[in-house]
């Protein structure tokens, strides 16, 4: 095999997004603390600072999660209030943790962590077992589409490392996850305090033959994690240099939402629906064959039509949802409840309209995964499918194919706060 | 042609930052990037670059100039906007004390970094500028790391980060009433060593700072500083010639230098992929109290 230079192979390195979940006293800091020191992406003055507010405190041992809580108010109050990013890499890849509370605003919260992510690690506390909480995580792990679903059962050092309390937990999550839409979800018994499976295999744990966390999240298969089939292409922006040398140059700018285009391609321009050939792909002064998601490109048409912020190119052959009636699953996120029949501005690619609700048809029960169409108030952390009217035709695809195209947000226009996250069935 | 570029993680960056940066052109009127002559604005500003290509960066680059700078930055802030023809909108923290606006710290550890951030708020007032792109990146400090992508600041040009606006896939959300403004930071994914892996692949021109020279320094609280008209040494502080680089450049007066041979963007890499002390490490601006970064970004600070 041929020898890389460190600075080379960092090149050549896959990146994965990862979401952590779990409620207030499982051990998510720890873990987190325990993945970044294994892996040795906690610094010398890191520790030493935490070392320092721990003794500060009064505090007995380090406090992994002061590394984690990074504002005032969560170091004072020992909580995590906010989504934190965190990074780390292997020699296999770089990694990045959407670290999200496990505290009241769970939903919301779980929910900006999950819309990008690649895998959802999801803890259990071996003597608690599968609670509300765990079907929560596994239904809005699935409600969002996340590919890979990692069950960590953690402090089993406090269950004397059973098998028995592990295949108990993973038998009640198979059995509550059935009606779930998840493709892919791994078990591992772990203690993230003593380190037990999650970058070093667990002496303890002999019964366990599975890989550690860290391997796991290593070697997931996540290229196919982009829809590969439809190629969509929102259009961002429109260049056009206006200079002697450019002095024709009109390219549409964007980054390519799912699928490929390549050079020659037959395709049609949404909204208009015009067809026409793609003539060139550019990047800085790259001349592409192809483009592919996620890349950011430049395309150029061998026609000159009207496209513009917000158009669409789609395949000739392919088609795409179009119209101003949709119906979608919504995460609410704002303080104040959804309005009935109000009227929201909605964000969907590269488009700004806007919308209004039409019906809440039903609103889940996330704790028992019931659909209850008798409540039909939405506030803040609900989970519900309602149907909008939008001023103009979206064009889309159903989110279970395309998290990029079946993907909104809305916004509340007098406070301008993204107040839902909506999903298109 | 040339082939189709691998995704891989840094080439995934690189397409979130474009998409990023060119978000911002799209729904502003009238957004600025901040440049202070470092590594990070010079990779941000070179995204800008590849994002409008072949159309010229539609927007200014700002730099809040402490008057403490070292010469090598300045230097190389000129030479790129001469030799790319971006339009460069420079501020000076002087004009604010000398206005009255803030006033000079004094002591051994006086800093106009902290005092950059009045000149930074006049000037979005002033130009009536309603997104700063800045070059944060949330692996740096701890409370970088709640950082959005799209930080929505108050008519004050104040951060509130229990108040952030959750931030799905990748719809970003501009809006905001008259006089607020935004703060966006296309790079906020990266980290250091994404940064400088970027800098080789991408063959970027940096200043000569980053790389090892002989310069004279002293040291205090078990950093090595730069020799410099602006910082007022004790009389027991003795100066004298070593080998150094600078893993981060500032302010004069709070950016830490590291005794270093490396002369090559490979040596950085190689350095940094051993080090056990973090970026900002050096730093004394993040020394001065538990949440000094949290605090400084409350008032407006980048």
């Amino acid at each position: 095999m041929e020898e890389k230079t460190i600075e080379r192979s960092y090149l050549d390195m896959e990146l994965l997004r990862f979401t952590t979940a779990g409620s207030v006293d499982d051990g998510k800091s720890t873990l987190i603390g325990r993945l970044l020191y294994d892996s040795k992406a906690i610094f010398q003055d890191q520790l030493e600072a935490i070392e320092r507010a721990s003794i500060k405190k009064g505090e007995e041992y380090v406090n992994l999660a002061l590394l984690t809580d990074g504002l005032r108010a969560e170091r004072e109050q020992g909580i995590t209030i906010d989504v934190a990013y965190r990074y780390f890499h292997t020699p296999k890849r770089k990694f990045i943790i959407a670290d999200t509370p496990g505290h009241v605003q769970y939903t919301r919260n779980m929910v900006t962590g999950a819309s990008t992510a690649n895998a959802a690690v999801i803890l259990v506390d071996a003597r608690h077992g599968v609670i509300e909480q765990t079907i929560r995580h596994a239904y809005i792990a699935s409600l969002l589409r996340i590919p890979h679903v990692i069950v960590c059962v953690n402090k089993m050092d406090l269950v004397e490392f059973k098998q028995e309390v592990f295949d108990e937990i993973q038998q009640k999550f198979h059995e509550f996850s059935s009606h779930l839409d998840l493709h892919d979800v791994r078990f591992i018994p772990i203690s993230a305090l003593l380190g037990d499976n999650v970058v070093e295999r667990s002496k303890n744990m002999d019964w366990y033959q599975g890989p550690t966390l860290l391997y796991l999240l290593e070697n997931l298969y996540i290229s196919n994690d982009y829809n590969q089939l439809d190629a969509r292409f929102p259009v961002q922006y429109v260049i056009r240099p206006q200079s002697t040398e450019y002095h024709d140059y009109r390219g549409y700018a964007g980054r390519m939402a799912s699928g490929t285009f390549r050079v020659g391609d037959r395709v049609k321009v949404l909204p208009s629906g015009f067809t026409t050939t793609i003539k060139g792909i550019d990047f800085w002064t790259d001349h592409l064959d192809s483009i592919t998601a996620p890349q950011s490109g430049t395309i150029l048409l061998e026609d000159d039509l009207d496209v513009s912020r917000g158009c669409m190119i789609i395949p000739e052959e392919n088609g795409i949802k179009q119209g101003q009636d949709v119906e979608l699953m919504i995460c609410w996120l704002g303080d104040k409840p959804m309005v009935p029949g109000g009227k929201y501005a909605l964000k969907h690619t590269t488009n700004d309209l806007r919308c209004m609700i039409k019906e809440v048809k039903y609103k889940v029960n996330i704790n028992t995964l019931e659909k209850d169409y008798t409540d039909k108030a939405i506030g803040m952390n609900d989970i519900a499918c309602i149907s909008i009217r939008t001023t103009k035709p979206l064009f889309y695809d159903s989110y279970r194919v395309n998290r990029v195209t079946g993907s909104l947000i809305l916004i509340d226009e007098a406070t301008n706060v993204t107040v839902g996250a909506g999903m298109i069935i | 042609m040339s082939e189709k570029v691998p995704i891989n993680h840094l080439r995934e960056l690189e397409s979130e930052a474009i998409f990023v940066i060119r978000e911002v052109v799209a729904q502003f009127e009238n957004p600025v990037m901040l440049f202070s002559g470092g590594k990070d604005s010079i990779v941000m500003y070179h995204l800008a670059r590849k994002a409008f290509y072949p159309a010229k960066v539609p927007f200014p680059l700002m730099h809040i100039d402490t008057g403490h700078n070292f010469q090598e930055t300045l230097d190389f802030r000129d030479w790129l906007v001469k030799e790319t023809g971006v339009q460069l909108i420079v501020r000076y923290v002087q004009d604010s004390i000398d206005q009255g606006r803030v006033v000079e710290e004094t002591g051994y550890n006086a800093s106009r970094n902290k005092l950059q951030t009045v000149t930074l708020l006049d000037a979005i007032e002033e130009l009536k500028i309603d997104c700063a792109m800045g070059g944060g990146r949330r692996d740096e400090e701890k409370a970088r790391a709640k950082e959005r992508f799209f930080s929505h600041r108050d008519e004050f040009g104040q951060w509130d980060p229990k108040n952030q606006r959750p931030e799905l896939w990748n719809l970003f959300n501009g809006r905001k009433n008259i006089g607020e403004h935004f703060r966006v930071f296309p790079i906020s994914n990266w980290t250091e060593m994404d940064v400088w892996q970027y800098i080789l692949l991408e063959n970027i021109a940096i200043p000569s700072l980053y790389f090892s020279h002989e310069r004279e320094v002293f040291e205090r609280d078990g950093v090595l500083y730069a020799k410099s008209p602006y910082i007022k040494m004790k009389d027991t502080e003795k100066v004298e010639k070593r080998i150094v680089r600078f893993r981060t450049i500032g302010d004069a007066t709070c950016t830490g230098a590291i005794e270093s041979k490396a002369n090559s963007v490979e040596d950085i890499i190689r350095e940094v992929a051993a080090t056990r002390i973090t970026e900002r490490g050096g730093r004394a601006d993040d020394k001065r109290s538990e949440a000094a970064m949290e605090d400084r970004k409350i008032e407006g600070y980048f």
